[in-house]
């Protein structure tokens, strides 16, 4: 099968999306963009895959109408696939880990050490089993935290047990999680669903369900073409024809998931875009933030750490006042000085917080004034479109500013540029795009 | 005079012949600004807009200018350091660059680009008030320099016209103020006639410049008309214009370009000659000195050319038929000055651009807006919005500043440029329309 994949290669996070042939979206992946954009893009694409496997077990099963029993196959599925992924990257810190237990500093205390981190990690896979059950709860999906924080605590139990310092396995682990971090996805993903497979055959009610999973495993998906955007895309190992600006993968993006749209905000990590496109999703007109990224998802994510919260408890919470405050600035240092003025003085954090996602707002209604307004239906994309609080300030002011106009946000907005990039990659395939061969 | 100093080249870097020949000009000049206090040589110090060269050597001062000492400073990636010297000074942070870079190099011993002291000016010559900044640089330098300084008022062209009132009120500005003033410090006795001399030959060498900047009507072109450009005002902005080594150089790069074009050729880039001209584009706005290679290069290296620009005509808009005319001295000068391109309102400025773009058949609009430059940047959107409407071209908006490198950043330059120039290719092809 043929497949186009688009990656979108941001400050904060990498994203891939597959197309299949007739323009549909076969899998979506995300992972941190790290220092390491190559094996962001790795990681990415290869999560955008293993999502793609599972739209393909969906269309075997009946697309939409999936019996209870089929969904449940699936949601087990998914869950010895995670394992299997977490026990291979486990297997991968364990050596690691081991390598480093070498010279002058462990002549005497080595071997000690090293049987301290062969139990903690046989301790480490004892519990993957059961974090991994179908509705298990994990805090994160990414394996450094995960594993990082069970680590920490079993590398305190076994250094009491077997009178290890303490220290000395947490420094090993720290130096050993960015080496694993930043190594492309081993082993092929074939052997692991195979073995996924395997694992949850034994209480399978219905067999056509593995025959079928089984069919769609066979289906091979083919890398026709690829289209990077975002940030990091200059430093890829792509040709030039494979890279695209983020502000036409933005726009054609949005225009597939909203034909409609003709002004498209973008507010990510570091910056805020205003684009208006044509009834094709063509590019007619942009603005941006200069070099300073103030106003940005940065911004919410400094003004999160001085309040000592979470990056996703700012919207709710702003979300509760009823009388924003007003802050003057979006300038991140000033915004900060203003913060912790205004905490001083005793004004409630809800009513600061809503100044704030108002004042990003505002920055963002003048960047897309100047690409030319909104005329008809937006588009509101990026890391920040999740954020409820933003979402709310921007369709207060775009009301005042433009009346009733729809706005759009997908909860996968993240991917539009991704999207975007899939579908240039799917034309460029077809020899349709200019400037890009195929 | 002592022969000029030449420094050599980077191997890496290529260059026309006509531009190591403007750069041996503009070496040659340095060294005699810097010279002056040994020969006796008195000088002016005055601006690029409205620099009446003519006129400074009918009194046989040397020409001075700030500006042109700021992008030195910039090209040489020194500004930086003077800038930060003037904001330690007291400087506001939205305060012009040239003029930072500038006072901050007079704060570091005034060095030029020859490594030498440039001389204290004996005169300061303020001939065009366009730019408010101006006025208030010259204050500063008065104030530094306390030598007698001539406020020249140049009427904005608000009505889009120069009215013969305006010529009056310059040409008398001349009789009154500005020629009494110059011979007292000089000590020379005004002739009419070796000024008309002088008009006659910057005549002479701006027909071949207009030559020269329409050349990009060529397809290729054979010339980048901002980035080359730069090099090619050189000398007739600056301190030869009205003299035969300005005669000469237009001459010689006359033939150059003319070689290129007989051949079909591009313009020459720091990296050798230009590869298949993708785009063509009119630029509005002066561009960064800090990054200038850099800045070029995103563009090269995209295939895309400027046929035209607006940032060649703030010496002075010959391409609009205006020349320096010996029988009528003064009045010649006034229009000169009446004319550079940010003394023009927004609604000619938008005309400019919007001939550019049909007669050089560009694909856009390129501004590049300057943080520190209200002349130039005020009103920019509108111009943009403006030509798109008339043209139907797709325009597009950088930001960067002239010689202050903090505010260039090239990511996002190049990002935008990049963008640009995918969605002039889609919007030029049409084949970009969704299934």
């Amino acid at each position: 099968m043929k497949t186009f994949i688009g990656i979108d290669l941001g400050s904060t996070t990498t994203k891939a999306v597959l197309l299949d042939e007739s323009e549909r979206i076969l899998g979506r992946g995300i992972t941190n963009s790290r220092s390491n954009y190559e094996t962001a893009c790795n990681v990415a694409t290869e999560e955008a895959k293993i999502d793609a496997r599972f739209t393909l077990f969906r269309r075997e099963f009946g697309d939409g109408n999936l019996t209870a029993e089929a969904e449940e196959f699936l949601a087990k599925l998914e869950s010895s696939f995670r394992l299997e992924q977490f026990l291979e990257q486990l297997d991968d810190l364990e050596e690691t880990c081991t390598a480093m237990v070498k010279g002058d500093r462990f002549a005497t205390t080595g071997d000690a050490v090293k049987a301290a981190l062969a139990e903690v990690f046989v301790r480490l896979r004892k519990e993957a089993g059961p974090m991994y059950e179908p509705g298990a709860e994990r805090k994160s999906d990414f394996f450094r935290d995960i594993a990082g924080s069970r680590y920490l605590n079993l590398a305190e139990e076994v250094g009491n047990e077997m009178d290890v310092a303490h220290d000395v396995l947490l420094n090993i682990y720290d130096k050993s999680i960015i080496a694993v971090e930043n190594r492309p996805p081993a082993g092929s993903l074939d052997e692991k669903f195979a073995r996924a497979m395997e694992r949850i055959t034994d209480g399978v009610v219905d067999p056509s369900l593995s025959e079928k999973a089984a069919r769609a495993l066979a289906v091979e998906l083919e890398e026709t073409y690829l289209v990077g955007t975002g940030y990091g895309r200059v430093t890829l190992p792509f040709s030039k024809e494979h890279i695209r600006s983020e502000i036409l993968c933005h726009g054609l993006g949005a225009h597939m998931m909203y034909p409609k749209t003709r002004t498209v905000l973008d507010i990510g990590g570091q910056d805020t875009k205003g684009i208006q496109i044509d009834e094709n999703g063509i590019v007619e007109n942009f603005q941006m933030n200069d070099r300073c990224a103030a106003g940005c998802g940065r911004y919410l994510g400094y003004i999160a750490d001085e309040m000592n919260m979470g990056l996703h408890e700012l919207g709710p919470l702003a979300m509760k006042s009823s009388k924003p405050a007003r802050i003057n600035s979006t300038c991140t240092v000033f915004a900060g000085a203003e913060l912790r003025d205004r905490l001083a003085l005793g004004e409630a954090r809800e009513d600061i917080l809503a100044g704030l996602h108002r004042a990003i707002v505002l920055r963002a209604i003048s960047i897309i004034s100047r690409s030319g307004g909104v005329t008809d239906e937006m588009t509101f994309t990026g890391g920040v479109a999740k954020n409820e609080a933003a979402v709310r300030e921007l369709r207060k002011l775009i009301l005042e500013n433009y009346g009733e106009v729809t706005i759009n946000i997908d909860p996968d907005s993240i991917y539009t540029g991704a999207l975007g990039g899939a579908e240039f990659a799917r034309r460029a395939a077809e020899g349709r795009v200019e400037g890009v061969e195929a | 005079m002592k022969p000029s100093i030449v420094k050599a080249q980077p191997g890496d870097v290529e260059k026309d012949a006509s531009m190591i020949k403007q750069k041996q000009m503009m070496a040659a000049h340095y060294e005699r600004l810097s010279n002056a206090p040994e020969t006796g040589e008195k000088v002016a110090s005055t601006f690029v807009p409205g620099n009446l060269n003519e006129l400074l050597m009918c009194f046989d001062l040397v020409n001075n200018l700030p500006e042109v000492n700021a992008i030195q400073s910039g090209l040489r990636k020194k500004s930086g350091q003077y800038i930060m010297e003037a904001e330690r000074a007291g400087h506001s942070e939205d305060v012009c660059t040239y003029v930072k870079s500038d006072i901050g190099m007079m704060m570091k011993g005034n060095i030029g680009p020859n490594g030498r002291e440039l001389p204290k000016p004996d005169v300061l010559l303020l001939s065009y008030t366009g730019c408010f900044t101006f006025l208030k640089w010259f204050e500063l330098l008065r104030e530094q320099y306390k030598c007698p300084t001539i406020f020249l008022q140049t009427p904005y062209m608000a009505d889009g016209k120069v009215t013969p009132n305006m010529i009056q009120y310059m040409v008398k500005q001349f009789k009154e103020t500005v020629i009494p003033t110059l011979e007292e410090v000089s000590g020379v006795k005004f002739d009419i006639d070796r000024l008309r001399e002088y008009l006659a030959k910057s005549a002479k060498a701006e027909d071949d410049l207009v030559y020269i900047l329409e050349t990009g009507k060529n397809k290729p072109s054979p010339i980048d008309a901002y980035f080359g450009g730069i090099y090619y005002i050189g000398p007739i902005f600056g301190a030869f214009r009205g003299t035969d080594d300005a005669i000469d150089y237009y001459k010689f790069l006359r033939e150059e370009v003319d070689q290129r074009m007989l051949k079909g050729l591009g313009p020459v880039t720091p990296d050798g000659p230009m590869g298949e001209e993708k785009y063509r584009l009119v630029v509005e706005g002066p561009p960064n000195y800090t990054s200038f290679r850099q800045f070029w290069k995103m563009f090269y290296e995209e295939g895309a050319t400027v046929v035209a620009s607006s940032y060649t005509k703030v010496g002075g808009t010959y391409d609009y038929g205006f020349r320096h005319d010996p029988d009528r001295p003064l009045e010649s000068l006034a229009e000169y000055c009446l004319g550079v391109y940010t003394n023009r309102s927004l609604p000619m400025r938008i005309d400019m651009l919007t001939d550019y773009i049909n007669e050089y058949e560009a694909d856009g609009l390129l501004i590049n807006s300057i943080k520190s430059c209200n002349s130039f940047s005020a009103g920019q959107l509108l111009i943009m919005r403006e030509v798109e409407k008339r043209t139907g071209k797709p325009a597009a908006f950088i930001e960067t500043d002239l010689v202050d490198p903090r505010y260039f950043s090239a990511a996002n330059v190049k990002n935008r440029l990049e963008s640009y120039f995918q969605m002039v290719e889609q919007k030029r092809s049409g084949k970009g329309a969704a299934a």
